[in-house]
C-alpha cells in the first residue's frame, strides 16, 4: 500500500516547484552549516558545496535541470534586486572612491585586459578548441554580460555560463592566499581585485569579509562588466589575427 | 522592508528598459544599481528600510548563485572531453588577474601616499 503512495507523492513532488525551491535553500544551509564549522575557510566554498550536493540529487533522481529550475528560478530572480541593492555598501564607500577615482581606473584596465587576455593565452598554450577560447575569454564578468560577449565573439553563451561560475568559486576560494602571499592588507584593494577576477561570487564573499572589501569588489564587478561588454568583442578578434599572423 | 523590495525592483525595471532602449549590452540589473547609487548621491544616503533590506539581500548573495551553477550539470559531455585545459585555464588565469589587479592598484596608492597627494 505504501510504495504506490509513494510513488504518487513523488509524481507529485517532482512536477511541482516546491521541491526545487525547497532542495536549493535546504542545500545552500548544510554548504553554509559546513561553511561555519570549518571556520569560514575560502576553500569550503558555500556556492561549490551546494551545486555539488544539488549535482549529486539530480543525477541520482535523474530529474532534468529544466524541471529544477522550475522551483530554482525564484531564488535566480533575486540576484537582480541584489544586484541593485549593491548601490548601498558601494554608496558608504563613495568618500575613498572619490579619492581613489584615478589608480581605480588604472588598475580595472590593467585587470579586465589580463582577465581575458591570460585566459586567452592559457587556453591556446594548452590546446582549448576556438569555440571553448571565445567562452572563457568573458570568463571574469558577471554572468549576463559574459554570455552576452561570449556569444559575440562565438563561443558557447551556457559554456560561458558555467566557466564563470568555476571562476568565480575559484576567485573565492583561493584569493586570501594570494593577498597574503603579495602582503596587501588594504580590503579596498582585496576587494577590487577580487570583483575583477570573480564578479559576483567573490563580491559575495568580500562583503563576508568586510563591508568595505565587499563595496569596492562591488564597484569592480560592475566596471568591469561594461568595459568587458564594451571592449572585448573588438579587441578579441584583433588579438586573435595578430597572434596567428 | 516592502517598500524597499518595490524601490529596489523599480531601479532594476528602469535599468532594464534603458538596457533594452538604447540597446546597450549592459545588463538592467548593472544599469540599476548605476541609478540607484546616483539616488543615493543625491538623497544623501540610504533610509532604514533601505539599509536593512539590501543588508539582509546581500547577506546571503552566495545563495543566488547556486540555480545557475547547479547548469553545470548538462555540460557533462564537453567538460568530460575538455576539462584539462578548461580548467588549468580558469585556475591560472584567475590568479593572474587577481595578482595584476591587486598589485598595479596597491603600487599606485603607495606611490601616491609617498608623494604625499591626498589621503587614500
Amino acid at each position: 500500500m505504501i510504495a504506490p503512495r509513494l510513488n504518487e507523492i513523488w509524481v507529485y513532488l517532482s512536477a511541482s516547484p516546491l521541491l526545487g525551491l525547497t532542495l536549493t535553500l535546504v542545500a545552500y544551509q548544510a554548504a553554509y552549516w559546513l561553511h561555519r564549522r570549518a571556520g569560514f575557510h575560502p576553500l569550503a566554498n558555500p556556492v561549490m558545496l551546494a551545486v555539488a550536493m544539488l549535482v549529486a540529487v539530480l543525477l541520482l533522481t535523474s530529474t532534468p535541470y529544466q524541471r529544477y529550475f522550475e522551483g530554482a528560478q525564484f531564488v535566480h530572480f533575486l540576484l537582480g534586486p541584489a544586484t541593485v541593492a549593491l548601490a548601498i555598501p558601494l554608496y558608504a564607500q563613495w568618500p575613498r572612491l572619490k579619492a581613489m577615482a584615478g589608480p581605480l581606473l588604472i588598475a580595472l584596465l590593467a585587470g579586465s585586459l589580463t582577465a581575458a587576455l591570460s585566459a586567452y593565452t592559457i587556453g591556446s598554450l594548452m590546446g582549448a578548441s576556438h569555440e571553448s577560447l571565445m567562452s572563457l575569454a568573458p570568463k571574469s564578468v558577471t554572468t549576463p554580460i559574459a554570455m552576452a560577449v561570449a556569444e559575440r565573439l562565438g563561443g558557447l553563451p551556457s559554456l560561458t555560463a558555467v566557466l564563470v561560475i568555476a571562476t568565480g568559486i575559484l576567485g573565492a576560494a583561493s584569493a586570501r592566499y594570494l593577498f597574503n602571499w603579495l602582503r596587501i592588507e588594504d580590503h579596498a584593494v582585496r576587494g577590487f581585485a577580487i570583483g575583477i577576477a570573480s564578479h559576483g561570487i567573490g563580491t559575495a564573499r568580500a562583503l563576508q569579509v568586510s563591508e568595505q572589501a565587499g563595496a569596492f569588489a562591488a564597484l569592480a564587478m560592475g566596471l568591469n562588466g561594461l568595459l568587458t561588454a564594451l571592449s572585448l568583442p573588438w579587441i578579441l578578434p584583433w588579438v586573435e589575427r595578430l597572434l596567428n599572423r | 522592508m516592502l517598500a524597499a523590495l518595490t524601490t529596489l525592483l523599480v531601479f532594476q525595471l528602469l535599468g532594464e528598459v534603458i538596457a533594452r532602449a538604447l540597446a546597450w549590452p549592459v545588463p538592467g540589473p548593472v544599469i540599476g544599481m548605476a541609478l540607484m547609487f546616483a539616488m543615493l548621491v543625491m538623497r544623501g544616503g540610504p533610509g532604514e528600510d533601505l539599509r536593512h533590506t539590501s543588508t539582509t539581500l546581500l547577506q546571503h548573495l552566495s545563495l543566488l548563485f547556486v540555480p545557475a551553477g547547479t547548469g553545470i550539470v548538462l555540460y557533462g559531455d564537453r567538460l568530460a572531453a575538455e576539462w584539462q585545459p578548461l580548467l588549468i585555464t580558469v585556475v591560472g588565469s584567475t590568479a593572474i588577474t587577481i595578482v595584476v589587479t591587486a598589485w598595479v592598484l596597491q603600487r599606485l596608492l603607495r606611490r601616491r601616499t609617498q608623494s604625499g597627494q591626498g589621503p587614500t
